[in-house]
C-alpha cells in the first residue's frame, strides 16, 4: 500500500461526503414537489408526458396500487427490451449486421436490465447493435434507477407520514426522478467523460493496420498472420454516464469500465466512482431531512462508512500481497510500478484504484468493474462478494440501498427494543409483529435464493460445472459469486464462469427476478403499514436513532445477519483458497 | 387494471424515445461539437492510413519493439472481444502462463509484474515505467542503439499521474514504438 494510494482513496470519500448534503437537499426538493431551478424547462415536459399517458398527478396511491403500477411498468419495459434484442437484425443502427439475440440470452438480458442488475452473459461488442444498446439497454438504466428511487421515497414517506393510507404516486415519482435528477446529471457526466476520451458516435467499427503484424498458430496447426485490428465504436459515453449514476453497471463493452473506451483516464475513473455513490449518499441525507431528523440520516451514513472503509482496507491490503506461487517476478510496490496482483488489472488504475472501484461497485449495487474480480487474491475477491452478501446496504443501489438499509434499521430498533423489554419504536412509530415479519421476509428471501441455487448448481454436475474456468475452491467462488451478484441485483461477476448456457441464463434470470420483486413487495407492505401508524411521543425509554450507539448497533445487526448466514459457504470458497494458496497448492 | 396497463405502455413508449433516442443522439451532437477527436476514438493516422488508436493496445512480440502486456482478448488484442484471463491466483494454467512469459522477457533480473500479467480489458495500451525501462537492454541490443538514447526516449514517454495525484504513471506502448521507429 502506498501513501499516494491512500491519498486518492481519501480524496474520493471526501468528495462523496461533501457532495452528499447538496445532493440530498435537491432530492428532497424534487420528490417533495418543491420549486427547483430546472422547473421552467422541466415542468412543461412533465405536463406533456402526463397528458400523453393519462396520468393524474394529484392521485395518491396505497401501497398495493403503488406496487401494482411498478410491476406493470416493469413488465412493459421488459417486453420492449426482449423484442428489440430479438429483432435487432431487422431494425436500424446495426452497422455490424449483428443477428437477433438468441431467446434464452435475450430473456436473461431483459430481466437483468429491468431489475437494475445488468448481469451480462454476452460480449456486447459482438452481440448487441447500437440501437439495442441505446433503446433496449440504456433506457433501463434510467428506468430501473428511477424505479429504485421512487420505491425508496415511498418507504421514506411511509416513515414520515402519520395515519395515512397512501405513499405517493408511482408515476409522478418515476417522472421526477428521471427528469429532474437522472437525465440532466447524465448529460453533464456524459460530456465530461467524452472530454476524457470515452467515445460517442454512430460510426461502423474502424479497421487499423497493425504496426507489427502478429504471427499466430491457428487451431488447425497452420500459421496465420494478422495485420489489422478492428476498433469498435458506438454511443458509449451517453450510456456510460447513466450506467454509473443509476448504479446499473452494464458495460457497452465486455471489459466494462476496464475498457479504455469506457474508462480511459484516472480522472474518468474517479468520476465514475463518484457517480456510483452520489445518489445513494444523497438519498440517505434526504431520508434524514424528510423524516425531520437530519442527524438520523448522518447516523445511518456513518454505519455505511464503517463498512466502506473496512472493505477498502482489506481489499487493498490483499491485492498488494505478492502471489507466493510466482518466481522471477518483481511484485513490489515502487515509484515505477504499482506492483501487487496485476493479473486482470489495468496499468493506469494500478492496485489502489482497482480495489477501491471493486469495493465501491459492490457496496452499491452497481456491478461495473474496472478490474477482473475473478483474478483477485482469495481475500481480495471475497470483499466484493461479502459486500453484496451483506445486502448492498453500504450506500447501496440508487433507492435499493436506502430501502434495504431501512429494513435493517427496523430490525436493529426491534432488537434494541427486545434488549430493554419495551415495544420498539422507530421515529415515533411502534414496530409491531407485522412489520418485523415483512422485514424478516425481506432478509430471508435473499440467502434462500443465493444458497439454494448455488447448492443445486454444485450438486448437479451436468448443469453447470463445465462452465467453470477455475477449479478447486475458486470454482465454488465463481458459482457463488454468480448467484450472489444476480440475487443482489449487482451484475459484476467472476467472469471466468461461462454463464451463457441455458441453465445459467434461466436460473440467474430467476435469481434476479426474485432478488428484485420478491424483496420489493414486503418492503412496500412495510411502508404501507408504517404510514398508517400514529406517532407515539418520545419518552425516556425511546431508543434514540441519531447516536453513535445506534450506528454501532445497526452495523452489528448487518454484520451478524450476513455473517451467520454466509460464513459456512465463504469458508469453503475464498477462505479455503487463501489457506491453500499459502500452502502452495494449485488447481 | 386495464387503465394501468395502458398507462404503462404509453409511458414506456414515450420515455423510450426520449431516453433511448433523443438523449444519446443529443449527446452525440454535443460531443462532436466540443470534443470531436475524443468522441471518435483518437485514431492515429499516418499517410492517410489509420494505424491504431491511442487508447487501444496492439500486440508486440518482436524483440525489436517494446512489448505490451499479455492479452486475453480473443487471440490477443482483439478489440472486438475485450476480456481478462479471469484466472484466479491458485490456477495452475495462470502460474504456467506467467512463468512462460517470465522466460521470454527475463534476462536474470526479476520481471516487473505488469509486463507478464494479462490486463482486465486485454487492450491495455500502457505498461508501467518499470516495465518499459526493463526492456531497454533487449531493444538496444536488437536495434544496435545506445541504452542512453532509449532511456531518454522512455523517460520522455512516461505519462505521470493525472494532476500529479490520480492513477499511476504509465507508458503508452504504441506511441513509444512509433517514436522508436522514427529514430534512425
Amino acid at each position: 500500500m502506498s501513501l499516494n494510494g491512500w491519498l486518492q482513496i481519501a480524496l474520493f470519500i471526501t468528495l462523496v461526503l461533501l457532495l452528499a448534503r447538496p445532493m440530498g437537499s435537491y432530492i428532497t426538493q424534487v420528490f417533495g414537489r418543491r420549486r427547483t431551478l430546472l422547473d421552467p424547462i422541466l415542468v412543461p415536459c412533465e405536463r406533456v408526458l402526463y397528458r400523453i399517458t393519462g396520468i393524474d398527478a394529484a392521485h395518491e396511491m396505497r401501497w398495493t396500487e403503488y406496487a401494482g403500477s411498478m410491476l406493470v411498468f416493469s413488465a412493459a419495459t421488459l417486453v420492449l427490451t426482449y423484442l428489440v434484442e430479438r429483432l435487432q437484425h431487422l431494425l436500424p443502427l446495426n452497422p455490424q449486421h449483428l443477428p437477433g439475440v438468441e431467446s434464452a440470452l435475450a430473456l436473461n438480458t431483459a430481466i437483468s436490465f429491468t431489475t437494475n442488475t445488468n448481469w451480462q452473459a454476452y460480449t456486447p461488442e459482438s452481440t448487441m447493435s447500437y440501437l439495442t444498446q441505446m433503446l433496449g439497454l440504456a433506457t433501463h438504466n434510467f428506468w430501473s434507477a428511477a424505479v429504485g428511487m421512487a420505491l425508496a421515497m415511498a418507504l421514506v414517506r411511509g416513515i414520515a407520514r402519520r395515519e395515512s393510507k397512501t405513499l405517493g404516486n408511482f408515476w409522478v415519482d418515476l417522472t421526477r426522478g428521471t427528469f429532474w435528477i437522472l437525465l440532466p446529471m447524465s448529460a453533464v457526466v456524459a460530456l465530461a467523460l467524452v472530454s476524457q476520451g470515452v467515445i460517442q458516435n454512430f460510426k461502423p467499427y474502424d479497421s487499423v493496420k497493425l504496426l507489427q503484424a502478429q504471427q499466430l498458430v491457428g487451431s488447425d496447426g497452420k500459421p496465420t498472420t494478422i495485420t489489422t485490428q478492428t476498433i469498435p465504436q458506438g454511443p458509449v459515453a451517453s450510456q456510460e454516464a447513466i450506467k454509473m449514476l443509476g448504479t446499473n453497471g452494464g458495460g457497452f463493452f465486455n471489459a466494462n469500465s476496464a475498457h479504455p473506451f469506457e474508462n480511459p483516464t484516472p480522472l474518468s475513473n474517479l468520476l465514475q466512482m463518484l457517480c456510483i455513490f452520489l445518489l445513494p449518499a444523497g438519498l440517505v441525507v434526504s431520508l434524514g431531512q424528510m423524516v425531520g431528523s437530519p442527524r438520523h440520516g448522518w447516523a445511518v451514513l456513518a454505519a455505511m462508512l464503517i463498512f466502506w472503509f473496512a472493505g477498502t482496507l482489506v481489499c487493498y491490503w490483499a491485492e498488494v500481497q505478492p502471489n507466493p506461487l510466482l518466481h522471477g517476478v518483481d511484485q513490489h510496490v515502487s515509484m515505477l510500478q504499482s506492483g501487487g496482483n496485476m493479473e486482470g488489472k489495468e496499468v493506469r488504475f494500478g492496485i489502489a484504484n482497482s480495489t477501491l472501484f471493486a469495493t465501491v461497485t459492490t457496496d452499491a449495487s452497481c456491478g461495473a468493474v474496472n478490474s477482473m474480480h475473478d483474478s483477485f487474491m482469495p481475500i481480495g475477491g471475497m470483499v466484493p462478494m461479502i459486500n453484496i452478501l451483506l445486502g448492498e446496504v453500504v450506500f447501496g443501489g440508487v433507492g435499493a440501498g436506502l430501502y434495504g438499509m431501512l429494513v435493517f434499521v427496523v430490525i436493529a430498533v426491534f432488537i434494541a427494543g427486545l434488549m430493554v423489554g419495551r415495544t420498539p419504536e422507530y421515529l415515533g412509530k411502534k414496530i409491531e409483529a407485522y412489520d418485523v415479519q415483512m422485514c424478516m421476509l425481506y432478509v430471508l428471501i435473499f440467502p434462500l435464493v443465493i444458497l439454494g441455487l448455488s447448492a443445486v448448481t454444485v450438486l448437479m454436475p451436468h448443469l453447470g460445472l463445465s462452465s467453470l474456468s477455475n477449479h478447486g475452491p475458486h470454482g465454488l467462488s465463481e458459482i457463488l459469486y454468480a448467484y450472489t451478484s444476480a440475487t443482489g441485483n449487482n451484475g459484476s461477476a467472476f467472469m471466468g464462469l461461462n454463464a451463457n448456457t441455458p441453465w445459467y441464463n434461466y436460473s440467474l434470470a430467476v435469481a434476479m427476478f426474485f432478488g428484485r420483486y420478491m424483496m420489493i413487495v414486503p418492503m412496500l407492505a412495510l411502508a404501507g403499514s408504517l404510514a398508517g401508524k400514529k406517532i407515539v411521543p418520545a419518552s425516556a425509554g425511546t431508543f434514540p436513532v441519531t447516536t453513535p450507539l445506534f450506528t454501532v448497533l445497526l452495523a452489528g445487526v448487518i454484520l451478524i445477519v450476513g455473517a451467520l448466514t454466509f460464513f459456512p459457504v465463504l469458508s469453503l470458497g475464498p477462505v479455503l483458497e487463501h489457506l491453500l494458496l499459502r500452502a502452495g497448492h494449485t488447481f | 387494471m386495464k387503465k394501468h396497463i395502458i398507462t404503462a405502455c404509453l409511458y414506456t413508449a414515450s420515455t423510450a424515445i426520449l431516453l433511448g433516442v433523443v438523449y444519446p443522439v443529443g449527446i452525440t451532437i454535443l460531443a462532436k461539437a466540443f470534443f470531436p477527436k475524443q468522441a471518435s476514438g483518437q485514431l492515429i493516422v499516418r499517410d492517410g492510413q489509420a494505424i491504431g488508436s491511442r487508447l487501444i493496445g496492439q500486440p508486440f512480440d518482436s524483440p525489436t519493439y517494446f512489448h505490451g502486456r499479455p492479452s486475453a482478448a480473443g487471440v490477443g488484442y482483439d478489440a472486438t472481444a475485450s476480456s481478462g484471463s479471469n484466472l484466479g491466483p491458485t490456477s495452475q494454467p495462470l502460474v504456467d502462463r506467467i512463468h512462460a512469459s517470465v522466460q521470454q522477457e527475463s534476462y536474470g533480473m526479476p520481471v516487473p509484474i505488469d509486463l507478464i500479467t494479462a490486463s482486465a480489458s486485454g487492450l491495455d495500451p500502457d505498461i508501467s515505467p518499470a516495465a518499459a525501462l526493463y526492456q531497454i537492454p533487449r531493444v538496444a541490443r536488437e536495434r544496435h542503439m545506445s541504452r542512453t538514447v532509449l532511456q531518454q526516449l522512455v523517460i520522455q514517454h512516461i505519462r505521470p499521474r493525472q494532476f500529479g495525484l490520480l492513477g499511476e504513471p504509465t507508458v503508452n506502448v504504441l506511441e513509444l514504438n512509433l517514436a522508436l521507429d522514427q529514430i534512425k
